[in-house]
């Protein structure tokens, strides 16, 4: 696999530089957006893009440009601290029920798996109305569908990891539960998740948005893709491009960047998690 | 065969638990949901003593491990209740919407399989040229590309500015589908019916929102195909076969793509999950009236009983669907015991 080394890494550089440019644009949000996301004088209604208004306007007459810009910050912020959330989580109960074993960790894996078959969608909608609009609130519901995906992952390696030699002899040596955990566990399954946790973030990304397109988890005086998407739809009969294309555009450029970072790291750590 | 049987019961017998415990995060989920259903559903007006009248009436006022065992005992016996704003029975409104979600999902399985078994061994028999290269990239962007997206640039496209297909509904104005309406299923229907100009109106219906969920879903099927047909066409009796001078052609599409496919089955039960929260959003995107549709609404509505019968019988649908494509793993490949 010689020659491969080169593609994997032209991947994960236009992922990085993907993701990268995205997240500059949520920093620098306020001096690159030439009009206020919510000013409803920025130009014309419905004005298709042209000098002054690059993305067009929309029908109150906001600058669809800077609601781009401003749009990444919302994005970025709840796909990324759900994922964080989710980690956190998922490789807690993972590492401990593993490494406990016994009845619990049984009935833990059952619901787990239960909860990992059933379409993370579906889950997310009814928690996101479950918990009502909010940026917080929608990210708990992002976040709860990836527990199980961290949970199996994890246990599994701790259940293989706990059988080797070096965790015997820390035992063997008088080291507790916590040490042998932290110290001998821990960063023998860390390393595959780093790659799970970006492919979560890319996903993470489109749920957010599909929950926000169908009108859920945000409050509309949030700047949001997915909202954007939602009220262009309304407009398409009637030829208004701009509207659907720009929000859907980003939505799957910063999908995209996150997936190609994660596959790009996960041939280079470890060329066997992909190909099969 | 002794086997086989008891694999399947044993199979079987596993699903209990997984659907047991779907159906008590369903139960803890929506009776956690903030909002009083009763006073949503009489308007927010109306006096305290009406309102609990109508929780006694729905037994909302019972202690939850009472509603719990109640709850399981109702979905054992398929009676999902009353709704809350139609005087209807929450089995008859699903029983009206699901033909129209499974025949969307059947055809959007169709298109993704077609286009990614067919993408990706035309990729692994041209490995590393420029036509693998572009599969690939297309089975990763379009892994990328939110599914409702996809679908409002096809309806621009094909509905909006070619003009070629319609973008809402599953009939046009001019065709009633009280005429023919039998299954449920428009196209089984029309055809029963022998309604030929109504299928041809439901057909026309059908293709964006097949192409939307379809499409989506192929980029995960090309990689699979492509990475199993990789690793079937490295294998002996493939090296035997093209020696033997069997056309290469014939080889990697008859041979090796037969064998390819075992796996790629144990993924489609995998997917099915996919496919069910595509439909979701393929529904809203195309105003199909469908399951996930009736969901949306009636989220807004806070019509409670429909909106657990729906996410019901969608996990009923996904945990059905997994035995039987677990089971039919086990047909084909003798070598799935316990």
């Amino acid at each position: 696999m010689g020659g491969k080394y080169g593609v994997e890494w032209w991947i994960l550089c236009a992922g990085a530089a993907l993701v990268g440019a995205i997240v500059l644009m949520a920093v620098f949000s306020g001096y690159i957006a030439p009009f206020d996301p919510y000013d409803q004088a920025a130009g014309p209604q419905l004005s298709p893009p042209g000098p002054t208004h690059l993305m067009g306007t929309d029908n109150l007459q906001r600058d669809v440009f800077s609601r781009i810009v401003f749009g990444s910050q919302t994005i970025l912020k709840v796909s990324v601290m759900a994922a964080i959330i989710s980690s956190l989580v998922g490789i807690t109960m993972g590492l401990v029920s593993g490494y406990a074993g016994g009845i619990p960790d049984k009935i833990l894996s059952l619901i787990m798996d239960a909860v990992y078959v059933f379409p993370g969608l579906i889950l997310a909608i009814a928690l996101a109305a479950m918990f009502g609009p909010g940026v917080i609130n929608i990210t708990f519901s992002v976040a709860i569908i990836y527990i199980p995906t961290y949970f199996r992952l994890v246990r599994g390696q701790t259940l293989a990891v706990k059988q080797e030699l070096y965790v015997e002899a820390a035992r063997a040596i008088g080291a507790g539960h916590l040490t042998i955990l932290a110290k001998y566990i821990f960063p023998n399954v860390i390393a595959t998740t780093v790659v799970v946790f970006t492919l979560n973030v890319a996903d993470a990304i489109m749920i957010e948005a599909a929950l926000t397109y169908l009108g859920l988890g945000l409050p509309p005086t949030v700047v949001d893709w997915g909202m954007d998407l939602a009220m262009g739809k309304k407009f398409l009969p009637s030829g208004m491009w701009w509207l659907v294309t720009f929000p859907g555009v980003m939505i799957s450029l910063l999908a995209l960047g996150f997936t190609m970072l994660g596959e790009g790291l996960a041939e280079i750590l470890n060329p066997r998690l992909l190909e099969r | 065969m002794g086997h086989l049987i008891r694999y399947i019961v044993a199979r079987t017998l596993m699903t209990v638990p997984m659907v047991l415990i779907l159906l008590t995060i369903i139960f803890a989920v929506l009776r956690l949901m903030p909002g009083d259903p009763v006073s949503a559903m009489l308007g927010g007006h109306a006096p305290e003593h009406v309102i609990e009248l109508k929780r006694e009436q729905l037994g909302l006022n019972r202690p939850l491990h009472v509603q719990y065992v109640d709850y399981l005992w109702s979905v054992c016996r398929f009676d999902l209740g009353d709704s809350m704003v139609l005087q209807q029975k929450v089995t008859d409104i699903i029983a009206e919407k699901l033909g129209a979600t499974i025949e969307l999902t059947v055809f959007g399985m169709l298109v993704t399989v077609v286009v990614g078994v067919f993408l990706g061994a035309y990729a692994a028999d041209r490995r590393r040229t420029l036509g693998d290269s572009a599969i690939r990239l297309y089975g990763i962007v379009v892994y990328c590309i939110p599914v409702y997206w996809l679908g409002l640039m096809l309806q621009l496209v094909f509905g909006v500015w070619l003009d070629w297909l319609p973008i809402a509904g599953r009939t046009g104005p001019r065709v009633f589908p009280s005429d023919f309406e039998r299954t449920g299923f428009y196209l089984v229907d029309t055809l029963l019916a022998g309604d030929t100009e109504s299928f041809f109106d439901v057909l026309v219906h059908l293709v964006l929102p097949a192409f939307t969920l379809g499409l989506t879903l192929s980029g995960i099927f090309v990689r699979l195909t492509r990475a199993n047909m990789l690793d079937v066409l490295k294998s002996d009796y493939i090296l035997a076969a093209e020696s033997r001078g069997i056309p290469r052609r014939r080889v990697v599409y008859r041979h090796a793509l037969k064998n390819a496919l075992i796996p790629i089955l144990t993924m489609m039960g995998l997917q099915v999950a996919l496919l069910m929260a595509g439909a979701v959003l393929t529904e809203t995107t195309f105003s199909w009236p469908g399951m996930g549709r009736l969901l949306l609404e009636r989220i807004y509505l806070r019509d409670y009983p429909t909106i657990q019968g729906v996410i019901i019988v969608f996990a009923l649908m996904v945990a059905f669907i997994s035995l039987v494509v677990d089971i039919v793993y086990a047909v084909v490949d003798p070598r799935i015991r316990y």
